[in-house]
């Protein structure tokens, strides 16, 4: 005999397959979400800390470096019996490659002493400290020894350091890494200014057209719409070739201001900072306008009146009351535009000099050119992290419930 | 009385798109200290007027003063003309008090005697301790009292209002109705009210100027408007009104013979001359209507009763007189007195004084 059900228990039981039911209704995207986004950020972020490579090829060492305590000194004999070992295996197995590779990215120069190492090596001897020293005097020197330490794995703050240009001293504290191989808060810093001027400089251009475009009749304003959305229907790439036909020495730009007379030599227009700017302005233009412009469009022409009939001249019930209620409008175009332009690379990458490059393009080069995973995901996550204390921030500025589109 | 005119409109014409004349030759003066309601059926140019008194369209031709000064080329906001508008405009990113300070923080009214203010105008439509919540957090009620509120704290020499209480429902508009009007009486600010509700404008207004088609068809006090309506439209549009066709058979001052369709006659008041055989239509007021004797002076009309409808307080009759179908009579209730039943023949009589031959309808 079945009980009869609480009131309670009823509610709770048909609440129970409302909420399935919405459940299953999203269940695909965040399954597609968790697959293409969630997983992906997250592998991203464990490879940057990650680091098995050389305890893959030379798992003696790195078993036995632990052991290394006094960092100021050379590790004991043990250890470099077990390198030595180490060196002789994958020499035979052909991996000395790869344990040469990795050290090489910590300690210049790493990867002739492991082949020099390998080829000198003999089968037996009676020290190997006094052996391997014999062989090669760097290996006398901690900091070689450090950078093997470091790069024991399984985990690893190398790369990280590395992305915000700060390394690991031998006794193990922080300090900066020396001035050749510090480039990454330049370019960080650089990627920030990029991303910045462009959304100024949307916001700048863009914020009269979304005003345009929300206060013309319709039948003046969709076909000004069709001409902010046509970027949209034209590959990137072939309208960043397209600046670079419009913006070169040679180019229409320069020719028509030197026809005109306005200028003698050319302007430096591409390859340049001002390039990149232009194009990905230029590019970005339609993401910063579209969500000011549904704001507008929502703005009743009734509030201006109202301002005006209580004796707010038009400046004034423009800044006082226009403008705020734009607020979400600009809020969330300039945090999309912004966003964007931190990871933009295609553009720059054509379009800028060698010193314009932004981090996307550091990260493209590690992955595809030195496949050196672990810095492109330490970039990676650099630039994540950035963006998101960024967000926050700006959320809190411009106050919780704005930063959306209308 | 010597009439202090605060507003003229002296020849004033509108058009939008160059064809027609949304308003045609508007010529109204409203006094000052007065309430005036612009009244008539959508579409007739009633915005239109207030948009031009407020600065927000310009007239196409001819003026309007302010105080005796022309308002030509005057911008709106220097012409301190408060504005309720219909879905009251309250700016949603302020709070209510600062919505209620902002025409005097842009007057530069210091922001501590500002604040005063703009409370004591928030008491004045009886809205205390809302001040710090958004628009959205209000009732409609509510809103209309803050959009008053910030409408009248500037002291503005005149205030307009666009259909005020079109978007609250029947019972808080008519508690609103009497709230706007005690605030009139005490604040003695002149008010331009705008409405198509004709009961509105009958309770509320010192003068109604009721509107069609872009002309003033009657500037009168409401009971003016009621009992001496200039033409068929004003009567029609104020209040319920039966309708005779017929012609006029013959005119003696203000009495006119009137024979109506089915070859009756009847006597009628006729405030304009007409012409012997015009066509005119007799309006008279269901209230108006007897089934009893009422003395002399009157006219009888036989009928026949098509359906009787019970109020509670009266009773109407709908019955066939004089060829219309649609006849009301509207009887107070008393238990004592029967009521007809469908089907009864009647003698409807009503006073000659009652019945009013005005411009012919249709
Ligand atoms: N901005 C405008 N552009 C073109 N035509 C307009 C404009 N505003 C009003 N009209 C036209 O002018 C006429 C009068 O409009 P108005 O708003 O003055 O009427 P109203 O008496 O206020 O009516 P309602 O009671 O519906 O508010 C209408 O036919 C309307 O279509
Ligand atoms: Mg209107």
């Amino acid at each position: 005999m079945s009980q009869p059900l609480t009131l309670k228990a009823r509610l709770h039981r048909a609440e129970r397959r409302r909420k399935l039911g919405a459940f299953a209704l999203v269940a695909p995207l965040l399954l597609f979400l968790l697959v293409t986004f969630l997983v992906p950020i997250a592998d991203m972020m464990r490879r940057a800390v990650h680091d098995p490579e050389l305890s893959q090829v030379w798992p003696r060492v790195c078993g036995a470096i632990d052991t290394w305590t006094d960092r100021a000194h050379l590790p004991g004999e043990s250890v470099f019996a077990a390198l030595a070992a180490d060196i002789q295996e994958s020499h035979k197995a052909r991996t000395l490659a790869t344990a040469a590779r990795r050290l090489n990215y910590d300690a210049a120069g790493a990867r002739s002493l492991v082949f020099g190492t390998a080829r000198a090596l003999p089968s037996r001897a009676s020290s190997w400290t006094e052996t391997l020293i014999a062989i090669d005097e760097r290996w006398a020197n901690p900091e070689v020894w450090a950078a093997v330490a470091r790069a024991s794995g399984p985990l690893t703050s190398f790369f990280l350091l590395q992305a915000v240009d700060l390394e690991r001293s031998p006794t193990g504290g922080l300090r900066a890494a020396p001035p050749d191989e510090s480039i990454y808060v330049d370019v960080l810093t650089r990627t920030f200014v990029v991303a910045f001027s462009v959304t100024g400089l949307c916001l700048l251009l863009g914020f009269p057209v979304a005003y345009l475009l929300a206060n013309l009749p319709d039948r003046l304003a969709y076909p000004l719409m069709i001409l902010v959305l046509l970027p949209f229907w034209t590959s990137l790439l072939v309208r960043t070739a397209a600046w670079v036909v419009l913006l070169q020495d040679k180019g229409l730009v320069n020719e028509f201001l030197m026809t005109l007379g306005l200028i003698d030599d050319p302007l430096r227009l591409i390859f340049n900072r001002v390039g990149v700017v232009i194009a990905m302005t230029h590019v970005l233009l339609p993401f910063l306008i579209l969500p000011l412009y549904s704001v507008m469009k929502g703005i009743k022409p009734v509030y201006m009146r109202a301002a005006r009939s209580l004796g707010a001249p038009p400046t004034v019930a423009f800044v006082r009351i226009y403008l705020p209620q734009t607020l979400p409008g600009i809020g969330a175009g300039t945090l999309l535009t912004f966003i964007l332009a931190l990871g933009y690379y295609i553009t720059p990458a054509l379009v800028g000099g060698a010193s314009d490059q932004m981090l996307s393009y550091f990260i493209a080069f590690y992955t595809s050119d030195t496949v050196n995973w672990g810095m492109a995901a330490a970039l990676g996550t650099v630039l994540l992290a950035a963006t998101l204390i960024l967000y926050s921030v700006y959320s809190r500025l411009v106050g919780h419930g704005q930063v959306k589109p209308a | 009385m010597g009439e202090d005119i605060l507003v003229a409109f002296r020849g004033v014409q509108k058009t939008y798109d160059g064809d027609t004349l949304v308003v045609k030759d508007l010529n109204l003066d409203i006094r000052r200290g007065e309430f005036l309601t612009l009244l008539g059926p959508s579409g007739s140019g009633k915005t239109t007027s207030l948009m031009m008194l407020a600065g927000f369209e310009v007239p196409t031709q001819g003026e309007i003063l302010l105080d005796g000064v022309s308002l030509h080329n005057m911008p709106p906001h220097q012409r301190d003309i408060g504005m309720v508008f219909q879905n009251y405009a309250l700016f949603p990113h302020m709070s209510i008090l600062e919505n209620v300070m902002f025409p005097l923080r842009v007057r530069k009214v210091p922001r501590a005697q500002a604040r005063a203010r703009a409370l004591d105008a928030l008491a004045m439509v009886r809205l205390e301790g809302l001040d710090a919540r958004r628009p959205a957090q209000l009732s409609g009620g509510q809103q209309q009292r803050v959009a008053l509120a910030r409408a009248l704290v500037f002291q503005p020499q005149l205030v307009l209002m666009d259909e005020p209480l079109g978007a609250l429902d029947k019972q808080l508009r008519e508690h609103m109705q009497m709230e706007i009007k005690h605030l009139h009486a005490r604040l003695g600010v002149t008010v331009a009210y705008v409405t198509h509700d004709q009961t509105e404008a009958l309770t509320m207004s010192d003068r109604i100027a009721v509107f069609n088609d872009g002309i003033i068809q009657q500037l009168d006090s409401p009971r003016g408007l009621y009992e001496n309506p200039r033409n068929s439209f004003v009567a029609h549009f104020i209040g319920e009104n039966n309708v005779l066709h017929g012609h006029v058979e013959s005119q003696d001052g203000e009495r006119a013979l009137v024979r109506l369709e089915d070859g009756q006659c009847l006597r009628a008041r006729c405030p304009r001359a007409t012409l012997r055989g015009s066509r005119t239509s007799v309006s008279i007021r269901p209230e108006r209507l007897h089934l009893e004797e009422i003395g002399s002076d009157v006219n009888a009309l036989p009928g026949m009763v098509e359906e009787v409808i019970y109020h509670g307080d009266h009773v109407r009759l709908r019955a066939r007189v004089a060829g219309n179908e649609d006849f009301t009579i509207k009887l107070r209730y008393r238990v004592s007195r029967p009521i007809p039943e469908p089907g009864d023949a009647i003698t409807v009589s009503v006073a000659v004084e009652d019945c009013l031959a005005l411009d012919p309808i249709g």
